[in-house]
């Protein structure tokens, strides 16, 4: 690779890049990120190439494994261009197929297409299918053309063209004034708007200042940062570099979470690649500006994705928060003026400089302007990444985009914003979603987690799940937080056991509040939320724990029981075999029945039942009729099996 | 504890960072990925060779997850208890695990063979609930299918 010394020979490349690329020439994509992954993409990536040597055709055919496609649900996704034939739950078997009929003779396969679980109707290509269809993937969207592990791919979809711009054609308040005039606000969960904290911290005074990814993506069901910069490093390090030259800053770093090896694995190829071509080191593009990036694995604590915490961990030390009446854009790494944005807010930069501010501003709402991604996950039958405009209603996105709840149950709840979030209720689903309309609901945005409960999900068990979480990942340093969160913890338990007590509820509130007011950092400060937000929209369940010790959605282990309707079992024995605490009796053509003293309520003899039986039946809140006596469970007449 | 570390392999870590500030956790990380855990005499190591005091070295090593201050068994188990998973059932494949093992989260089973961790979010949610063996990911887990898993692994 040549160094680039000017924007001029950064486009050269670009239009050099173009032309060798045969736009017309089959290039099968295949996924690679961690979802698809775990689905075994690989060995069908390895599956195509050796299919094509085999065939003959390494001359006419690319395979290319991209970044994350966002349809986690249905991975491996196999796209297919030039003509984006789309391919779901692709198998290794299923390659020697696709070669000899799509690629050969450009003939679908018809069984390894989307259908609509409801419709039937059937989806050849990527933008057919409902998911894609209706979304808005401006951020998102490059990660299915890009082989993350090789910058040229990048550079062929404009990339680096912004900074480019940025560099040459912008003074850095200019920079700084575009991205305030575009209302971008930080995409890790604070929405505090981007411009206002780069201008403070160009400001600030000091020679020597700092700009920092945050990749320490904490919240559990949310991995949307994860796919970008696993999937598109070069579109996150590109808003970096424009953010230091805008701020002044020379040291970059990426807080990237050691759980994800493959985004630290990408991270590296992509510097060393940015380095190679001038977009990084000494005199970029030949602008005379100088900038390095280091990278820092995470070691695993939550709080420590808190921007003073993260900061402190930069410098090798336990990542706890500080009071921040000096910000950290003042007084941040070392003591010096430091940036901190999330992946995501980085990632938005590149597209407001080279589109504008008034173009930002055009998509979202009033307070909130662009996209947001959202990792659609929980019961929902299309669990994925999906980037819709602020403002979408979260029905779009659980139903239009998401595809509704599995196997026909009710929808109860969807959890947004993280541990620092709550539950929002089917009666307000119809609200849109932004920054400041889910603060308003007693939720928040977040860093872009969706969790999707139905009617099965018990909302004082997720509340307490919560909490658990949170005393957990609790640094401990100030009172409020540590006991608070500990206290409420403490009843929340004792409630889903079934020994909650009067009063249980006005205790909570009043430690919520308390925990809410008087502790350090935002962590503290917002871990009442997914208590407060429970009692606010699902009191009734708190009240049938604690008064008729029922858990309504039958999942609070002390509050139900398992027992075998004598009159529907048909002795088949699957669940005396596979019970692992030995508590069911029976034998051939004897109704079984369970010990409930020796019952663990682990639930499998439920899930293992033959559903044509359905024998086993789950209760709450009132107790097991009596087995029927030993001489009364002899079965007599053999039951039609099945109707045919 | 028997000495299992080599002083010279610590050495080259520390080495590779030579004169940058805030090594720290990079070196920790480093020699927890070599070792697997941190046995105590690496932990002496890196304090001296960084001018760090042990009490500092130890903090920190005591804080992090990603940080073992006793022996791991010979595979890892990590059972996924993030939102998404959560409410998909891992609970029930964590209770399962517990029993099959017979320990706690946290803990390895006296053979060394196993050593199981309950984490907070592996970015997989829609294989949920999904547990990582040694970093190969079983997805859309129902607790009858966690005992056949695990005698897979030896």
């Amino acid at each position: 690779m040549v160094r680039l010394q000017s924007p001029a020979e950064l486009e050269e490349l670009r239009k050099h890049m173009l032309a060798k690329r045969n736009t017309e020439r089959s290039c099968i994509t295949i996924c690679s990120g961690t979802g698809c992954r775990a689905y075994a993409s690989e060995k069908v990536s390895t599956a195509f190439e050796e299919e094509i040597k085999k065939q003959g055709l390494d001359n006419t055919v690319d395979v290319k494994t991209t970044g994350c496609h966002g349809f986690c649900e249905k991975g491996p996704l196999v796209v297919i261009l030039p003509g984006e034939i789309c391919y779901i739950q692709v198998k290794p078997t299923d390659v020697a197929q696709i070669i000899s009929q799509t690629v050969a003779e450009s003939k679908i396969v018809d069984h390894l297409l989307y259908a609509d679980p409801v419709t039937g109707e059937k989806a050849v290509h990527e933008s057919d299918i409902p998911f894609y269809k209706n979304q808005t993937r401006l951020v998102f969207g490059n990660n299915s053309k890009i082989d993350p592990t090789n910058i040229d791919d990048y550079i062929v979809l404009g990339g680096y063209s912004a900074l480019s711009k940025a560099l040459f054609t912008m003074a850095p308040e200019e920079i700084i004034k575009e991205v305030k005039d575009s209302g971008l606000r930080g995409r890790g969960g604070g929405g505090f708007p981007t411009g206002r904290k780069w201008e403070e911290c160009r400001h600030a005074p000091g020679d020597i200042k700092y700009v920092i990814v945050n990749a320490d993506e904490g919240d559990p069901g949310a991995y949307m940062d994860r796919s970008l910069l696993e999937g598109n490093p070069h579109s996150v390090l590109e808003g970096l570099i424009i953010g230091a030259y805008a701020i002044g800053s020379h040291v970059g770093y990426i807080y990237v979470r050691e759980e994800y090896p493959l985004a630290v694995e990408n991270v590296f190829i992509a510097l060393k690649q940015a380095e190679e071509y001038g977009f990084l080191g000494t005199d970029i593009l030949g602008s005379g500006f100088d900038f390095s990036i280091k990278v820092h694995r995470g070691a695993g604590a939550f709080v420590s994705g808190e921007s003073s915490a993260l900061m402190t961990a930069l410098e090798g030390r336990v990542g706890e928060p500080r009071p921040k009446y000096i910000h950290t854009v003042m007084s941040g790494i070392w003591d010096r003026p430091s940036t901190l944005n999330n992946v995501e807010t980085w990632a938005n930069v590149p597209l407001i400089i080279n589109n504008g501010a008034a173009w930002y501003t055009s998509i979202g709402t009033e307070g909130s302007k662009g996209t947001k991604i959202f990792s659609l996950v929980g019961k929902v039958n299309n669990t994925g990444l999906v980037e819709v405009p602020m403002g979408t209603s979260l029905r779009d996105i659980i139903y239009t985009i998401g595809g509704g709840i599995p196997e026909g149950k009710k929808f109860k709840a969807v959890q947004t914003g993280g541990p620092s979030g709550g539950c929002i209720p089917e009666s307000l689903i119809d609200s849109p979603v932004d920054f400041d309309e889910l603060s308003a609901l007693g939720s928040m945005m977040g860093s872009g987690g969706m969790i999707v409960m139905d009617e099965d999900t018990c909302m004082v068990d997720t509340a307490r799940y919560f909490l658990d979480f949170l005393a957990d990942e609790s640094c401990g340093k100030c009172t409020p937080c540590r006991e608070g969160i500990d206290q409420m913890l403490a009843i929340l338990t004792h409630i889903t056991e079934g020994k909650g007590q009067d009063g249980d509820i006005e205790l909570l509130e009043e430690i919520a509040e308390v925990t809410k007011n008087a502790s350090l950092c935002a962590l503290g400060q917002t871990a009442a939320n997914p208590v407060s937000s429970t009692l606010r929209y699902f009191r009734d369940e708190y009240e049938a724990h604690i008064v008729e010790k029922r858990c309504p959605a039958g999942v609070c282990k002390a509050l139900i029981s398992y027992y075998i309707q004598p009159d529907k079992c048909q002795a088949c024995l699957i669940c005396l075999k596979n019970c692992p605490s030995g508590a069911i009796t029976g034998a051939k053509k004897q109704i079984h029945v369970i010990d409930q003293d020796a019952c663990i309520k682990c639930g499998i003899c439920f899930d293992v039942c033959p559903q044509r039986f359905s024998a086993v039946k789950k209760i709450s809140g009132r107790s097991v009729p009596p087995p029927p006596p030993l001489e009364a469970r002899a079965i007599k007449e053999r039951k039609p099996r099945r109707k045919r | 504890m028997v000495s299992q570390i080599d002083p010279a392999t610590i050495d080259t870590i520390i080495d590779k960072y030579q004169s940058e500030e805030g090594i720290l956790i990079q070196v920790l990380l480093d020699v927890q990925h070599e070792y697997n855990w941190l046995p105590q005499e690496a932990l002496k190591q890196i304090s001296d060779r960084l001018g760090i005091a042990f009490s500092e070295v130890y903090r920190v090593a005591s804080f992090y997850k990603a940080m073992s201050l006793t022996p791991r068994g010979d595979h890892l188990i990590r059972v996924c208890l993030g939102t998404a998973c959560h409410v998909r059932g891992a609970p029930r494949i964590l209770d399962n695990v517990e029993q099959s093992l017979n320990i706690k989260a946290g803990e390895t089973t006296q053979d060394m063979k196993f050593s199981l961790e309950r984490v907070n979010c592996l970015g997989c949610c829609a294989l949920g609930p999904v547990m990582v063996i040694d970093g190969e990911a079983h997805g859309n887990l129902v607790p009858a299918k966690v005992e056949e898993i695990l005698n897979k692994y030896d």
